[in-house]
């Protein structure tokens, strides 16, 4: 197994679990079912072991294994410079070993077989993966500037489609000059290559890097951070070099000059960091530019926020296993919590895993009438919307 | 055993009871040398009924329970040397009264010194409590009841002195209350009462298991400082010692000695922090400390190093979290440490006999000591890193300590949180009478035997 | 070996006695001055040598260069009145000494001499030091800082070794045969302290304010004047080569800054105080420090501006608490030419 030889490394001391104001729990998995074996700790010296023969695979093995979310706070808060930095890339590394054994949980097998088969996890047909765009007249990539990648979640999820559609529908009104895959488009890998599937993580980018480079894209937008990171990281390894950038990314430098009128009433929003953007790629800064930007919103920082933040749970392909499971201890509800706390009306995402995991928790928290889970684009949309609406009622009175 | 495993869940739910070979491994050992040793179960109690419900389960059925905090000892206490219930209280880790006014907390045994830290910092600024140098995942129970020190322990001397009340339950089931609020509905101290905690302190988790604890808490002050003494003559560390100590205006003063950094190799260095209320206040407070030792000054055997402040950073950072980074020096994973609890004055003689263990077996190692209180005493420690993946380096290590446990002991000092096996060093040398009042106490409490057995035993 | 290039004569002639009259931590008369300096030429104790702040001031004050200040570091080695207690220059002497970890590396010019200061190599960036190279590291630290410390063998010793390293492990081979010096302490040592000893420097060095005037002339058209007040701590490096001082000004009105007349600017600088918290006389380290922070503050600095990544690391905070933001010259630079200082 690669990295093996850091397992031993690892002196169970903790900071892994923790942000760095030591609060309360920080590691999605251990927060949710508490024994030790589900943190960062846990993993290492469990996989030495499995790798000396001293424990067997079981399904509670392949359950630690998979319900970490590679989040990335424990490479963050490890305190051995020497070797942190190759935490998740043990974990990746023991999942590939599952999946060279051949023993997997059912959930994961039956996650890479729908990729393989259908280019997305939901079973769909490719005639569905435009579908979002339907009555937005959003053109198929030709020889715009930028190709905009929507990703699994953004094109069939149902919470993913309207932040799809507000990205979209803000990015041309800005005049941003962009083109859709439309039914060509197929998964990114991102989650496939953190579940171990290197194969199917190879063949996926092949592909994608073959459709963009027969269209002639240069400059691609994401709407999801992991789809991002695959692209910007990933892809270069297999000949794809593109400029990418994540939606919030262009929306940084345009919101602030389009001059937009808004409502006189002020929006306070917290900010969940996607751990794709913020810990995997250390961009904490736009989007935080972005809602800023946003007239009228103030921003309230979540105790844990930036290197600190709690994953949303839906990182490593839990989103769709949902291994790692619900319940009041999930990270969440307990971020919903969090944010709930700051007395923000508005959770703000930049993610569409993050905005359907967080419009869930919200529900089972019982809190839909005082906290939404929007994104950038939606705010301004929706402000958008309530400025033309104070506008006609004053014109109306004026009359 | 089937059986037992389902009545464990009854009393936990399915989720937090475990007889996973995932779990009996992971439990079954800690970060030092001490072999492993597998628990059946692994069960994470969430309230004090749990507790009382598993309690009873096991008194009834005979089967051994050891209460597991941050499992960050290192010496191996919470290994379950006869197999049975490892008890996980990290669930159990609310935070449930500060009170301001006479600086005091109430926890729940299983909330960690980072949750606490961070709770106060958030909600109550002007309090702290005194931080361990174990990880922040370290739960403030654990460390109490195992005579911990910490960042406040020149002010306030044992984490045990500053404890002000426990709630526990007895291996027979039963909850009782220690201190004050056994009578009181405050947790202001354990006194005028029966000193009942003592039942509690230092045993090893062989006497019940605390669910709630009460704990002193200190003025957290705006303005902090750390100046470092330096000399290489240990002779007259422990003159040092008790000038700087004896000014009462400390928090904390730890000594270190180690052979990496190059620059630190054969000196001995003190750090002494404080804090104040004002800038004025930490100039006078610093002057007051620099007087004490101003003999050694003018005798230019001694002297505080020149550092900017940024330099002095990591000195003020509580827990220092460089400790635990020792574990990697040789890319090992793994050290463990004596805690020596010794009077002041065995300072040269601990350090120098520190220097010949760690010559004759070889092993990388760093010194200090925390004092203790108003240079009262202190705890010396010898620690010693390992690789883990190299088993003759781990008994290299263990013999090391084993050494160490000796030498301690022979010079007058007593191991902290000992090993099984130094516990047994430890009773050899204790006056007869003494372990025989233990062993009744024991036998009172526990007549079954069932708490973390193997601890506190000669055989 | 590498004796120090001092005539006796001269001082002895001297009638002013600059080097003591003008000290600003000693205070003493003429008459006792004389005294004092004949003790110290008669190699006899002195209370000068208890006295010594190490400010280096006397080697600016010296009308004749004939290095007052190197041969009171010289008694004080001698009669071991050891200004610094005696395990913390040990310390010293083991945490600055040469790792020996130097290997060769091809550099190109401008070579910046970062000297033992590898963490600020990220300050060479931008439009002002296209192109450049930096060498940093234990193996060509200066030695300059032992003139505190009473240990000019320390410099004996190690200087000449620096030099040898910066030579043949740098500048031979890539044909390069001047360094920059991002430091007044290097720049110092290379051009005033190894010729007091007969040292020889086989490369010229150029002072790192007069390659950023260059440069900044240059660049005339991108600059974007900063139009705030400063106020400048120069350090005890500096009085080595008072000549470099006009440099000072010269940048400062090309970027648009004023530097108002202080109380305790050019000869009448006060030193940071770190070494004199190393002789432990913290109230006059205190004093030191409070009067040059106040002297700051009262001329409404904005920036207060460093050389010395020393002086910057402990005054930073105090800076700080007054409201001022203190910098390093060549960071003000880049903030002139409208460059983040984030990159």
């Amino acid at each position: 197994m690669e990295y093996a030889e850091i397992l031993h490394r690892c002196f169970r001391c903790g900071y892994c679990k923790l942000p760095s104001s030591y609060q309360d729990l920080n590691c999605p998995s251990y927060l949710k079912f508490r024994f030790e074996t589900y943190s960062p700790g846990g993993r290492m010296w469990l996989l030495r072991e499995w790798l000396d023969g001293g424990i067997k695979t079981s399904e509670r093995f392949q359950e630690i294994l998979y319900s970490c979310t590679a989040c990335g706070n424990c490479v963050e808060h490890c305190i051995f410079p020497k070797f942190k930095a190759d935490l998740l890339n043990a974990f990746t590394a023991g999942r590939v070993e599952l999946v060279d054994r051949g023993v997997l949980p059912r959930l994961v097998s039956r996650y890479f077989k729908a990729i393989y088969n259908y280019g997305n996890p939901y079973k769909l047909l490719k005639e569905e993966r435009g579908k979002w765009a339907e009555g937005l007249d959003i053109e198929i990539y030709k020889d715009h500037e930028h190709l905009f990648y929507v990703g699994c979640a953004g094109s069939h999820d149902e919470r993913g489609q309207k932040m799809t559609r507000a990205v979209a529908s803000l990015m041309k009104r800005l005049d941003v000059s962009f083109g859709i895959l439309g039914a060509d488009e197929i998964c990114d890998g991102n989650e496939v290559r953190v579940m171990g599937e290197e194969g199917l993580f190879e063949h996926l980018a092949k592909q994608n890097i073959e459709t963009f480079q027969k269209a002639g894209v240069n400059k691609i937008i994401t709407l999801s951070p992991h789809a991002y990171h695959a692209m910007k990281n990933y892809y270069p390894f297999f000949g794809g070099s593109f400029q990418v950038l994540h939606y919030t990314q262009i929306l940084a430098g345009l919101i602030g000059k389009a001059g937009f009128t808004m409502p006189s009433k002020p929006l306070k929003v917290t900010f969940h960091d996607p751990c794709y953007l913020g810990r995997h790629n250390n961009d904490y800064f736009t989007p935080r530019v972005v809602l800023g930007a946003i007239p009228g919103v103030e921003i309230v920082e979540m105790d844990r926020s930036k290197v600190d933040s709690l994953c949303c749970g839906g990182g490593g392909g839990n989103f769709f296993t949902d291994i790692l499971g619900g319940g009041p201890d999930s990270s969440s509800r307990v971020r919903a919590r969090e944010a709930a706390e700051t007395g923000a009306e508005v959770l703000a995402v930049a993610c569409p895993k993050c905005a359907k995991m967080l419009d869930d928790a919200i529900k089972a928290e019982d809190m839909e009438e005082k906290l939404r889970v929007m994104d950038s684009a939606e705010i301004l949309i929706e402000r958008l919307v309530q400025a033309n609406e104070e506008n006609e009622t004053a014109t109306s009175v004026s009359r | 055993m089937k059986d037992v495993y389902q009545q464990l869940v009854s009393i936990v739910g399915p989720a937090y009871a475990s007889n996973h070979p995932e779990e009996r491994f992971f439990y079954s050992r800690d970060g030092g040398t001490m072999e492993p040793r597998e628990p059946d179960f692994v069960v994470m109690p969430k309230t004090t009924d749990e507790v009382q419900q598993i309690m009873k389960l096991a008194n009834e059925r005979e089967i051994p329970v050891v209460p597991m905090g941050g499992g960050l000892v290192l010496s191996g206490l919470s290994r379950p040397l006869k197999g049975g219930i490892v008890l996980d209280m990290k669930r159990m880790n609310r935070i449930l009264e500060v009170n301001e006014t006479s600086r005091y907390v109430v926890v729940e045994a299983g909330a960690s010194q980072g949750m606490l830290q961070a709770y106060l910092k958030k909600h109550h600024p002007k309090l702290k409590h005194s931080v361990p140098d174990a990880p922040p995942i370290a739960t403030i129970a654990g460390n109490v009841l195992i005579h911990g020190s910490g960042h406040l322990s020149a002010m306030g001397g044992f984490h045990t002195d500053m404890l002000n009340g426990l709630e526990v339950v007895l291996p027979t089931g039963e909850m009782v209350r220690i201190g004050s609020c056994s009578t009181s509905p405050y947790w202001f101290s354990r006194f005028p009462l029966p000193d009942l905690s003592g039942l509690f302190l230092g045993w090893a988790g062989t006497t019940g298991v605390a669910t709630k604890i009460a704990i002193k808490l200190y003025p957290n002050r705006p303005f902090n400082d750390v100046i470092i003494f330096v000399t290489e003559d240990p002779e007259i560390v422990p003159d040092v010692i008790h000038r700087l100590s004896g000014v009462a205006v400390a928090e904390d003063i730890l000594a270190w000695m180690t052979p990496k950094p190059v620059w630190a190799h054969g000196f001995q260095m003190l750090n002494v922090n404080y804090g104040a209320d004002s800038r004025r206040e930490l100039t006078l407070k610093r002057d007051l400390l620099r007087e004490s030792v101003s003999k050694y000054i003018d005798e230019k055997v001694g002297g505080f190093m020149p550092l900017p402040p940024d330099m002095k950073k990591r000195f003020l950072e509580a827990p220092a979290s460089t400790l635990a980074v020792f574990a990697d020096v040789n890319k090992g994973g793994g050290f463990e440490y004596v805690g020596g609890i010794m009077p002041i004055e065995l300072f040269p003689e601990a350090y120098r006999k520190g220097l010949e263990v760690a010559s004759k077996h070889a092993v990388t190692y760093s010194l200090g000591a925390r004092i203790i209180g108003l240079g009262h005493c202190m705890m010396f420690f010898y620690a010693y890193a390992f690789n883990r993946a190299d088993e003759a380096d781990v008994k290299r290590a263990q013999q090391a300590l084993e050494d160490t446990n000796g030498m301690v002991l022979e010079m007058g000092g007593i191991p902290w949180k000992a090993e099984a096996p130094a516990q047994k060093q430890i009773i050899n040398k204790m006056h007869p009478p003494t372990y025989e009042l233990m062993n009744r106490i024991r036998a009172v409490l526990d007549p079954k035997g069932i708490m973390n057995p193997g601890n506190w035993e000669v055989s | 070996m590498y004796e120090l290039r001092y005539d006796p004569q001269i001082c002895e002639e001297c009638e002013t006695v600059d080097c003591l009259m003008r000290c600003q931590y000693i205070n003493i008369d003429l008459e006792e001055a004389k005294k004092e300096r004949q003790k110290i030429i008669a190699g006899q104790d002195s209370r000068v040598l208890h006295e010594c702040a190490t400010c280096y001031a006397c080697e600016e004050y010296c009308p004749y260069d004939n290095h007052p200040f190197y041969l009171i570091v010289e008694r004080q080695e001698q009669l071991e009145t050891r200004p610094v207690p005696i395990p913390i220059v040990k310390q010293q002497i083991k945490m600055m000494g040469p790792r020996g970890q130097i290997v060769p590396q091809k550099v190109s010019a401008p070579v910046i001499n970062m000297c033992f200061f590898p963490m600020l190599t990220g300050s060479i960036r931008g439009k002002l030091f296209e192109g450049a190279s930096t060498i940093a590291g234990s193996d060509i630290f200066c030695n300059i800082m032992w003139l505190h410390f009473a240990k000019n063998s320390v410099i004996r010793e190690r200087l000449p070794k620096m030099i040898d390293n910066i030579t043949n492990y740098y500048l031979k081979d890539s044909g390069v045969d001047e360094v920059i010096c991002f430091h007044d302490e290097c720049y110092g040592a290379y051009t005033k302290l190894a010729p007091a000893f007969g040292i020889e420097v086989p490369f010229k060095t150029i002072h790192l304010y007069e390659y950023l005037t260059k440069r900044l002339w240059e660049l005339k058209d991108h600059i974007k004047p900063v139009n705030e007040v400063v106020a400048y701590q120069r350090p005890c490096s500096n009085r080595l080569i008072p000549e470099t001082q006009h440099w000072v000004d010269e940048i400062f009105e090309l970027i648009g800054v004023v530097r108002p007349d202080r109380e305790y600017d050019r000869e009448n600088a006060l030193c940071c105080a770190t070494l004199i918290r190393a002789m432990q006389r913290e109230e006059l380290a205190d004093e030191i420090q409070n009067k040059n922070i106040d002297d700051m503050q009262a001329v409404d600095a904005k920036y207060c501006v460093f050389n010395c990544p020393m002086c910057l690391m402990t005054l930073r905070e105090m800076v700080e608490e007054r409201g001022m933001t203190p910098i390093m010259m060549s960071d003000l630079c880049q903030i002139a030419l409208g460059e983040s200082l984030w990159g």
